[in-house]
This record gives structure tokens, sequence and C-alpha cells, in this order.
């Protein structure tokens, strides 16, 4: 009985961690909420009436929304596919090398997720204007693959250091040259992470702002549409469709991350 | 052909790391057919020169031929050489049929052919029907003779084993012992084998290699190198032995000269027994007696040094009992160099 009680929760913890989650998801309810209210000029509370209208409106008669999608999709695409090939380059080389300076190094290419993007966004822009580089589509997708990059990094390079260096040579002395070892061998070990840090740069991406804002041009993404869209009074609803609908397009890929690293490690672990 | 080439033949060659010279100026030939060992401590560099032969490292000078062609630049996987790693390093996503037939399938073997050859390999190897289970599966032993397929499928003119039998308990080692002997018996390949285990070394081999600190100290076939050691080192090494100084050596029925004498070699008698024309003495007093089951260990402190013989279990001797002690002077073994 007492051992039981003592691995209970005390009830305190167990109010605070629901009042925490509660601040934390309570907002994402309400723009849930919204997305479906009758009230189109304030967001009042209760809403006054439910409706599914505003989803017919943003698909058939908001024609602004599309480009900025478009946009949105495209960045994040090209971004995670440089992230993708320079993340794994660098994990591989950093992961396999051992010199003076490698944790600088790697430090270095962590950074740009743990400077504040404000900052990113300032040295990009400045960067840029030094280099006389016009603020186009591709500044805002170099500016994303600055963080794009690191995500897939950090997973890739977990999952490298993992792998038995071993398994190269073993592979190598089977016949197989560098190609053949990296697709037979490396890529098969390393795909989920690849996929989980791609999904992972991917919903990054998508929904970016500060680092967006300051290194576009005319261009609007989606995130940077919303913001704008939350300035007009006209039909609000529809910005929180847009929400919903970009609150999915980035979940599902980190929840499918989280399961694909999740699985990796088992995997890892029961190979020993 | 007028003459066979040696399997592997390093000319001088030395590789460093940093300022550590791991293979120093080493020639050696291996010929077609051996079971060779490469025996040395940790860090002696007789791993590093079978990763030489391998390609996995280069040398930093000489060179190195694999019957008669040179290995010089050339990569691994361009090499007709196959290695058993030490950790096996079998290939985790793939079942044991796909491991064994990896190197087939890289060479563009057809599937049909390479799961034929596949599964003869695991049959060699006593594997028989393991095609499908994972590695993960398999016991330390089974994994081994995975590798073994794995490497032996490719059909290598020289197979390299990074310390084989490191990884098992020691029954599964006897017996892996004796069928890697007969394997490479009724294969016919060159095989090179790195251990530090002297007792592995000097019942697999045909022909053992000894390796201290970059350099080969001695080449020999065990018999060689166990009867007649040419350095303390290799004495100490290869067994134990009493190492006796140049002093006692010469008064002692040997020449003036660093000794090697075998403890087996020595027999306890009564302090005044009868000492044969053909053989030398000491007298000394029993210090220590350590029974190791077949033999007995028995240290006698004589005015010099003590000595240490081996004697078959049972003997009557006690601690502080005053013996004499007899060898042939035959079993002397004079050391070329005092190192």
């Amino acid at each position: 009985m007492s051992s039981k009680a003592n691995r209970s929760t005390p009830l305190g913890l167990r109010i605070s961690a629901i009042a925490g989650l509660l601040f934390l998801h309570l907002p994402l309810a309400l723009i849930f909420l919204y997305a479906f209210t009758t009230e189109e000029k304030s967001f009042e509370f209760p809403p006054p009436g439910l409706t599914t209208k505003w989803f017919g409106v943003a698909w058939s008669s908001r024609p602004d929304i599309w480009q900025p999608l478009y946009l949105s999709l495209q960045v994040a695409a090209i971004a995670t596919v440089l992230a993708l090939i320079f993340g794994t380059l660098a994990a591989a080389a950093l992961s396999r090398a051992r010199f003076f300076g490698r944790e600088t190094i790697s430090l270095l290419f962590v950074l740009p997720i743990a400077l504040p993007g404000i900052i990113t966004g300032i040295a990009l822009r400045s960067a840029f204007d030094i280099m006389s580089i016009p603020f186009s589509v591709w500044t805002i997708i170099l500016g994303h693959a600055t963080f794009c990059i690191v995500v897939v990094y950090n997973n890739a390079v977990a999952r490298f250091r993992r792998l038995n260096g071993n398994l190269v040579e073993a592979s190598m002395d089977l016949g197989a040259n560098s190609f053949q070892t990296f697709r037979h061998i490396i890529l098969p070990q390393i795909g989920t992470a690849l996929l989980a840090g791609g999904m992972l740069a991917f919903a990054l991406s998508f929904d970016e702002v500060i680092v967006t804002t300051f290194t576009a041009g005319q261009q609007t993404t989606l995130p940077i549409w919303m913001l704008s869209e939350l300035i007009r009074p006209r039909q609000r609803p529809v910005t929180n469709v847009v929400a919903v609908f970009v609150f999915i397009v980035t979940l599902l890929p980190i929840l499918a991350a989280y399961y694909l690293t999740r699985e990796g490690e088992h995997t890892g672990g029961s190979s020993k | 052909m007028s003459f066979m080439s040696p399997a592997v033949r390093f000319q001088n060659v030395s590789r460093r790391f940093g300022s550590v010279r791991a293979v120093d100026n080493v020639s050696l030939d291996i010929e077609p057919g051996e079971f060779f060992a490469l025996l040395g401590p940790s860090g002696s560099g007789k791993t590093t020169c079978l990763r030489l032969i391998a390609g996995f490292e280069q040398p930093d000078e000489g060179h190195i031929e694999i019957f008669g062609e040179t290995a010089d630049g050339v990569p691994p996987y361009r090499r007709n050489v196959n290695t058993v790693f030490q950790d096996y390093a079998l290939f985790p996503h793939m079942t044991v049929g796909e491991n064994v037939a990896y190197g087939l399938m890289i060479k563009g073997v057809g599937k049909a052919e390479r799961e034929e050859k596949a599964k003869s390999a695991l049959a060699m190897v006593k594997l028989a029907g393991y095609e499908s289970r994972r590695t993960a599966q398999l016991s330390g032993g089974q994994r081994q003779r995975v590798a073994l397929a794995r490497a032996l499928v490719n059909g290598p003119k020289v197979l390299l084993l990074d310390e084989p039998l490191g990884a098992l308990d020691l029954k599964l080692r006897e017996q892996m012992q004796e069928e890697l002997k007969s394997l490479q018996t009724s294969l016919g390949i060159t095989f090179v084998f790195v251990t530090h285990d002297q007792g592995e070394a000097l019942s697999m081999a045909n022909r053992v290699a000894i390796f201290n600190e970059g350099k080969i100290v001695q080449v020999g076939t065990p018999s060689d190198v166990y009867e007649r050691p040419t350095s303390r080192f290799v004495a100490d090494f290869v067994g134990s032995s009493n190492v006796l100084s140049p002093e006692f050596a010469a008064t002692h029925g040997g020449r003036a000269a660093w000794t090697s004498l075998r403890p087996e070699k020595i027999q306890i008698a009564p302090q005044n027994a009868l000492v044969p024309a053909a053989c030398a003495h000491a007298k000394g007093i029993v210090t220590a007696i350590s029974y190791q089951g077949a033999v007995t260990r028995i240290t006698v402190a004589t005015e010099k040094l003590a000595l240490i013989a081996t004697t078959p279990a049972g003997t009557d001797v006690r601690k502080g009992d005053s013996v004499s002690l007899i060898w042939p002077k035959s079993a002397m073994v004079a050391m070329g160099e005092g190192a």
C-alpha cells in the first residue's frame, strides 16, 4: 500500500501538470473552434454559432491563399532537399573524422537553430545586401536551409555515430566501392534518421516567419499571409481554417519523425 | 610460371600514425597455402599489418605485393582478399543469407546463383538452413561462422582473420581452432590471422611472425619459435621461459649469452642425485609450488636466480625442500641479442 502511495504522483504536481498542458493547448483548441464560428469580424466567446462554411470559402472564393501556399510548399521542399544533401554530408564527415576543432565546427553547424531567428534573419539580410543578391524565392530558401540543415545534421550525426565503422570496411572488403557502400550499407541504416530529419526540416520551414520576413522580397509565404490577414477585418475565420491546415501539415511530419527515430533507436539497441 | 610468387610480400613496409611507427620496416613473405599467424602483444603492429594487406591502410614506405601483383594504391574493394573482422561486422539490416551473398551481389552475380553459393558457403561452416535468420538472433559462435562464410564465398586468394577467436569462450574456441584448421586444409587458401594468444598461434599456424613494437622479431614454425627463441622477448612471450644471464649460462654448461631454458625441460631431483654427463644442474630451495591441473609449477631459488620448473602433477616436493635441478645442456638456447 505504502509503495503504491509513494509511486503515485502528488496531487499538487498533477494539478500543475494539467494546468501547464491546458495553458499550452487551450489556445490551439480556440484556433480550431474559431475556424467554425459564424461571427466573421471579431473573435467573440462563446461563438454565436458554428458553421463549416469557412472551409468552403477558403477553398473556392479566396484565390489569395493559393499563391502563398504554393510558395511555402516550394520553399519547404527545396530547403529540405538542400538540407538533406548538405546535412548528411556534414554529418558523415564530422562523425568519421577526428581532427582539431571538430567540436567547434559541429557547434557552428548547430548554431543557426540556437540563435534567435531575428539574428539569423538580420545576418542573412545584410549578407545578401552586401553581395547585391536581389531578394527572391531563393533567398528565402537559403534562409530556411540554414536551420533545416541543422535538423537533418543532428538526426544524421546521431545515427552515424551509432553506425559501426567496421561495417563500411566490411562492405569495401567484400568488393563494394564508396557509392555501393553508401547505397547498400549506410543508407539503409541512416534512412529513417534522414526521413525524420527531412520531415522536421519541412515542418520548420513551412511555418517559419522571422527569417522569412528578413529574406523575402515581395513574396508572401503562408505564415506571412496569415500575419497580414490578422489585421484585416473581413472573413477572419478563414485565417483559422488556414491555421488548421498549417497545423496538420506540420504536425503530421513531426509525429512521423518522432515515431521513425524512436523505432530507429529501438532497432539500434536490439542489434547490439 | 617458373617460380611461385609469395601470397603476400612485405618489402620494408612502414606505417606511421602521427609520430608512432605502428609498423616499422617490416619485410615478410607469406607462402601460398600457409596458415600464417601474426602474433604479438597489443599495439605491436600485427593488426596494422593485417589492415595493410586488406587495403584499409596504405604503407607510408615500402611495398606490398599480393600474389606477385603490387597492392600499392589498390583500394580494398579491388583486392582479392577478404577479412573476418574481430567483431564480425555483420550487416544488421540484412538476413544471414543476404550477408553471405553481399559480395556476390556487389559483383553482379544473379540472384539464383548467389543464393545457391551462399547456401553452400553456410553449409560449409555448418550453418545450413540459417539463410533467413536475422543476425541479431545468432550466438557469438554462429556470427563468426557467418562472417567466415561471407568472406569465403567470394573465393579470396588470401583470407585475413582479425583475432578470430578472441570473443569466444574456451570450449568454443578450441572447437573453432580445429574447424578453421581443417577448413584451411581443405580449401587450400592462404589464411593470415592476427592473435595475441600464443597458444592459439602455436596450435593453428604453419608459421608464426612475432611482433614487438612495430617490428617482426622472429619468423618461424611454431616449434622454431618455441624451441629456439632468438630473443628474450620471444622466449618470454611464447610460452613461459627461464631467461638465464650470460654468466649463469656460462657456469652451467652453456655459452656466455642470454639463454632461454623452458620450465618443462628442468627435472627436479634430490639434492645429491647423480647428474648425467649431457646435463647441467643447479642446487636450490623450493620457494613456491603452484598446482595448475595437468602440471605443477615449482619455483626454486638457486644461489643466483630463481628458476621455474614444471613437472607432471603429483610431485611430492614440498616448499622449503632442498633440491637439485637437472636439465639437458641441449635445452639451453642461446639467444642472439641481449634485449
